[in-house]
């Protein structure tokens, strides 16, 4: 219905940049504009336009995870790092910071407010994608598989 | 006391386990709870009779100044006893009388909590502690009266009766509230000799008033009467316990509880002598017209109860040893009779007394109980009602004025009386077996007929050494009324008085009515009496409460009539009328000046947003109105860019694009957009959304020309990289600072998520016909949905 | 500037009422983008417009250099924006099986809990369980 060799072609190569696009919006984010919600976001946008050109069960395929997987993961990530504060006899949530200095990366100076991110960033795409799938697989008749 | 008090809520909650364990004899073994607390109260009569009282304080809810505070006095020490040993004894018959039914437990649960209920409010001294009691009992009751529940007729009564003493309860509390303001305490133990400062307050009309109307409605004075014969659609037992002992004895014990604060004015003695000797003589004829035993017993209860209140109102020092006398007469004999009107109908399949006779021989223990307690209904010599009798008619006599009137009306009611109780106690037993009856006539278990004999050979006991009691409970019960003591001195025998002699006419009477009940049943005399006060209150009870309903029906029906468009926009319309005119009326208008520097390429951007907004609200084509919906989030996003928000312009754009995607995907399957509304609904809402928006954009000016407190703002700005180490403040407050908010926002993000996964994979629910009027596009989804299930 | 964004966020939700209040579900969907749109523009108007760098500190600095924009709205913002995406996907969906149930996409149709015939009092009674 939506067929279009022209957005087909261009996907190709627009979904492998919007999702490298997506990892570096979310790792910025702590320092500039970015983050979880924005990265998610783009990678939601990314998978979508995969599955408008190539249908939901090549996305699926594709992906390799369920969507539901990509939320809980997400949701577990978030918690997990509440939780690892109160390993270290912190709040819940409270973020924590180690210095690590790498022979061939440099300094690097990590955050657990970096695997919060990417639960956030996880959930955001799962739910994105559990519902366009969801809806897709009920719903067909926009993509020609 | 608060442990006596707690046992038996305690028992009430064990009895399911024990009827579970023990079957039906678990009705022996809860009896004697009630018989330990009955036990317990009955030791301390020695010092109550001697004029001591007992208070004990437990502190709850201190800041509210409500202690759990409990008061023993003569006065309740009476109903205490009362409740309690009639209550061991209702507790074994209804293990007998409901023996087969499946939910004898959650019997006693009710019936347990209802006698923890009273004797709580018997017993409590602080205001609210009684009146927590006291709507307690009305709660219980009405699971009592309606524990037939499958039965419509049950569940009107109950309902009945917990609408009439449920809301006399609320008066009470008004009352009660008011009495504890202007007496300057909440115990009642505190303000029993403050009478005089209440009664001269300006409240004391309304405090008066409110607490009458509690009162009457519990105690079924008249024009509340009616649902206290509607009533007996309850089990037997809970009959025979409401009747004698409990419930509607709490009308009156809270009158007597209060005769000293209240008690002694004009307005107190006519209300209640006028109320109490009209409900007495209305009911006490009333009761003549029925067959049913039950019946006639309930209206008998309303006599008596208009009786004791008319005495209270009297208030003489002869009229509450009267008093006192009668509650204890009469529940002894209205808990006996009761019971044995369970046992006919349990051995005999009917309670109706044209079809009931001869039954002495086939129910010999039953016809013992029922004959001693029906003769004390009657008031024969030398039985406990007859000295009941008697003193009723000494407190007429020692009237100054009225007397006369008193007396006569006190006769007249006895005289019903005598006739209720011969016909009662005795036509069932005597003479030949009436009909064929559906059952065979069978005595009942012990445990039914032992209740009905005890409480006889009570009354036969109490009637012939009236010296066992009438020094000390009854004095002391009194003296709690009184505030003072008297002696108290009862005996059969006074010698050839004007008392005697009004109960030889009486008893002369009585027995003609008795003699003469089946013609005078039916004649037009008593056919005028029921058809005015037989149905008056209780039909317009009904006519209001069938009325009421319909009335809200149609209301709701037109305020609610399932249009959602209509909820919202009364909902904005509140939200116009009450923000919008709070502001009018507090002078709050706004000055809309343009301040500060307006660059064209922002003008052209609002010009954009607004245009789009324009197309969205104006268009019919679904495809058209979400393309124009792009554009206007797409504007939104471009300002979040231009003032310094790059996050929130990303996270815009790509919403805005899946938000595309998602209604383009969905949308296709449904139908377009059918129809408009017609013109003046759409001119309505449009000018009720008109006016939202022109508020908001008010509301907004003005809060503009204020400053903005940037304390939080600036907080997180400052320690964003000293302490959360991160260059980007607003993901900094996202992951850190506010990261528990974050998290549930990912959760609820997540539910979202699996509820559209479940919608979507719901099995398909069968379609309704209306299926035929819709589109195309209906009938396309359905081939689509085959396909894929 | 503040003057703009008011109006430009009184009209969008004025407009989302109108449409919130309309028959069709479809365009009550649509109303509801709408006023999410227009009350995260009343929230971000609230906290001040100011032409300026968004609230980043610079490498280096310890404080963000003033004037930046007021950080706290954006992040209320921001999780709004989001939320109301899970929402509408979730109305859409609502709306969707509404329609596939058998009846139309009109609200005035969607009477589940609230059935059209007058409720007898009566009748309601008699129907109770045993």
């Amino acid at each position: 219905m939506f067929y279009s060799l022209i957005l087909r072609v261009a996907a190709r190569v627009l979904v492998p940049l919007l999702l490298l696009f997506s990892l570096f919006m979310l790792l910025r984010g702590h320092n500039l504009p970015g983050g979880g919600f924005v990265g998610g976001l783009v990678a939601a946008s990314a998978f979508v336009l995969y599955v408008l050109t190539a249908g939901v069960h090549e996305s699926r395929r594709v992906l390799r995870v369920e969507p539901h997987t990509l939320l809980g993961v997400g949701l577990a990530l978030a918690y997990g790092t509440g939780v690892l504060a109160l390993l270290f006899g912190k709040p819940f949530l409270t973020s924590l910071w180690v210095d690590l200095h790498l022979p061939v990366l440099g300094d690097l100076h990590l955050g657990s407010t970096l695997p919060f991110d990417i639960g956030v960033m996880l959930v955001v795409v799962g739910t994105a994608l559990l519902m366009v799938f969801s809806v897709e697989d009920r719903l067909p008749g926009l993509v020609e598989e | 006391m608060l442990v006596a008090v707690l046992s038996i809520f305690v028992g009430a909650a064990l009895a399911p386990l024990l009827v579970r364990l023990l079957g039906r004899a678990a009705g022996w073994v809860l009896g004697l709870l009630p018989l330990g607390v009955f036990v317990y109260f009955a030791q301390t009569l020695p010092q109550i009779a001697h004029g001591e009282s007992l208070r004990q304080t437990y502190e709850w809810l201190p800041l509210l100044e409500t202690p759990l505070s409990f008061y023993l006095d003569g006065l309740s020490l009476l109903f205490a006893l009362l409740v309690t040993g009639i209550g061991a004894l209702i507790v074994v018959y209804a293990g007998g009388y409901l023996a087969h039914h499946h939910q004898l437990g959650r019997f006693y649960v009710q019936l347990l909590s209802f006698m923890g209920a009273m004797l709580g409010l018997v017993v409590a001294d602080n205001v609210f502690v009684f009146f927590i009691f006291f709507e307690l009992t009305s709660l219980t009751s009405y699971l009592l009266i309606g524990f037939y529940h499958t039965e419509e007729g049950s569940r009107r009564a109950a309902r009945k009766a917990l609408i009439v003493t449920g809301g006399g309860g609320l008066a009470l509390l008004g009352g009660l509230v008011l009495l504890g303001g202007v007496a300057g305490t909440w115990e009642f133990s505190r303000m029993l000799d403050l009478g005089a400062s209440v009664q001269g307050h300006p409240y004391y009309l309304a405090i008066f008033i409110l607490v009458c109307a509690g009162a009457f409605t519990k105690s079924a004075q008249f024009p509340f009467h009616f649902w206290l014969p509607a009533a007996m659609a309850g089990p037997t037992p809970v009959s025979a316990y409401l009747h004698s002992a409990t419930m509607v004895k709490a009308g009156v014990f809270l009158l007597a509880r209060l005769h000293p604060v209240l008690g002694g004015t004009a307005l107190w003695t006519g209300t209640l002598g006028l109320f109490g000797g009209f409900t007495m003589l209305m009911s006490a004829w009333l009761a003549l017209r029925y067959t049913d035993l039950k019946q006639i017993l309930a209206y008998t209860t309303v006599m008596v109860l208009g009786l004791l209140t008319m005495l209270l109102g009297i208030g003489t020092e002869a009229a509450i040893t009267a008093m006192v006398t009668f509650t204890v007469v009469h529940a002894l004999y209205k808990g006996g009779l009761f019971m044995m009107a369970g046992n006919i109908d349990h051995g005999t399949g009917t309670r109706d007394l044209l079809e009931l006779g001869g039954l002495w021989a086939a129910m010999p223990w039953t016809m013992a109980g029922g004959v001693a307690t029906g003769l004390s209904m009657a008031g024969i010599p030398p039985l406990f009602g007859f000295i009941g009798k008697e003193v009723t008619y000494e407190a007429a006599l020692h009237m100054h004025t009225w007397g006369l009137l008193v007396l006569v009306a006190s006769v007249l009611a006895n005289v019903a009386l005598v006739g209720a109780g011969l016909l009662v106690g005795l036509t069932p037993f005597i003479g030949e077996v009436k009909g064929a009856f559906t059952r065979d006539p069978h005595e009942a278990t012990p445990s039914m007929w032992v209740g009905p004999l005890i409480l006889g050979i009570g009354g036969l006991a109490f009637g012939l050494y009236p010296s066992s009691i009438d020094h000390t409970l009854l004095q002391a019960a009194q003296a709690g009324i009184l505030q003072e003591s008297h002696e108290v001195h009862l005996a059969l025998w006074h010698g050839i008085t004007p008392a005697f002699i009004a109960s030889l006419v009486t008893f002369a009477l009585g027995g003609v009515v008795y003699a003469f009940w089946q013609g005078l049943r039916v004649s037009a005399f008593m056919e005028g009496v029921g058809a005015v006060f037989g149905w008056g209150p209780g039909e317009v009870f009904e006519r209001g409460l069938y009325g009421g309903v319909h009335l809200s029906g149609a209301i709701t029906r037109r305020v609610q009539n399932g249009q959602f468009r209509w909820y919202l926009c009364a909902t904005f319309l509140s939200l116009l009328v009450l923000v919008g005119g709070g502001m009018l009326a507090g002078g709050g208008g706004a000055e809309f000046s343009f301040s500060g520097e307006i660059r064209y390429y922002e003008v052209a951007l609002a010009t954009l947003i607004l245009l789009s907004i324009a197309a969205a609200v104006r268009t019919h084509d679904r495809f058209v109105a979400i393309l124009a919906l792009s554009v206007g989030g797409y504007g939104v996003a471009l300002v979040y860019l231009l003032f310094g928000a790059p996050d929130l312009a990303m996270t815009q754009f790509a919403v805005e694009t899946l938000t595309l995607i998602l209604l383009v995907i969905v949308i296709v399957h449904l139908p377009g957009i059918q129809g408009d509304e017609s013109i003046g609904v759409r001119l309505r809402d449009g000018l009720v959304a008109a006016g939202c928006g022109a508020l908001l954009t008010t509301i907004m000016s003005v809060v503009i020309q204020t400053s903005l407190d940037l304390r939080v703002s600036d907080y997180l700005a400052q320690k964003s990289y000293t302490e959360a180490e991160g260059h980007n403040i607003v993901n900094v407050i996202l992951v850190d600072f506010r990261g528990l908010d974050t998290m549930g926002e990912i959760t609820v993000l997540a539910i979202a998520a699996i509820g559209v996964y479940v919608l979507m994979r719901m099995p398909r629910q069968k379609k309704p016909s209306l299926a035929a009027g819709t589109s195309v596009a209906a009938s396309r989804s359905d081939a689509a949905e085959t396909e894929t299930d | 500037m503040e003057q703009i964004t008011a109006i430009v966020s009184g009209a969008m939700i004025a407009g989302s009422f109108y449409l919130l209040m309309r028959r069709s579900l479809l365009r009550f969907v649509i109303g509801l983008i709408l006023l999410s749109n227009g009350v995260n523009l009343l929230i971000f108007t609230m906290g001040r417009l100011i032409r300026t760098q968004p609230p980043i500190i610079p490498e280096g600095a310890k404080v963000p250099p003033e004037p930046f924009a007021n950080p706290l709205p954006q992040a209320l913002i921001l999780t709004a924006i989001v939320i109301s995406f899970g929402l509408l996907a979730f109305t859409l969906v609502l709306v969707y099986r509404h329609f596939a149930a058998g009846t139309s996409i009109e609200s005035d149709d969607v009477r589940a809990s609230e059935p059209t015939e007058p409720l007898d009092v009566d009748d309601q009674a008699r129907r109770l369980p045993a």
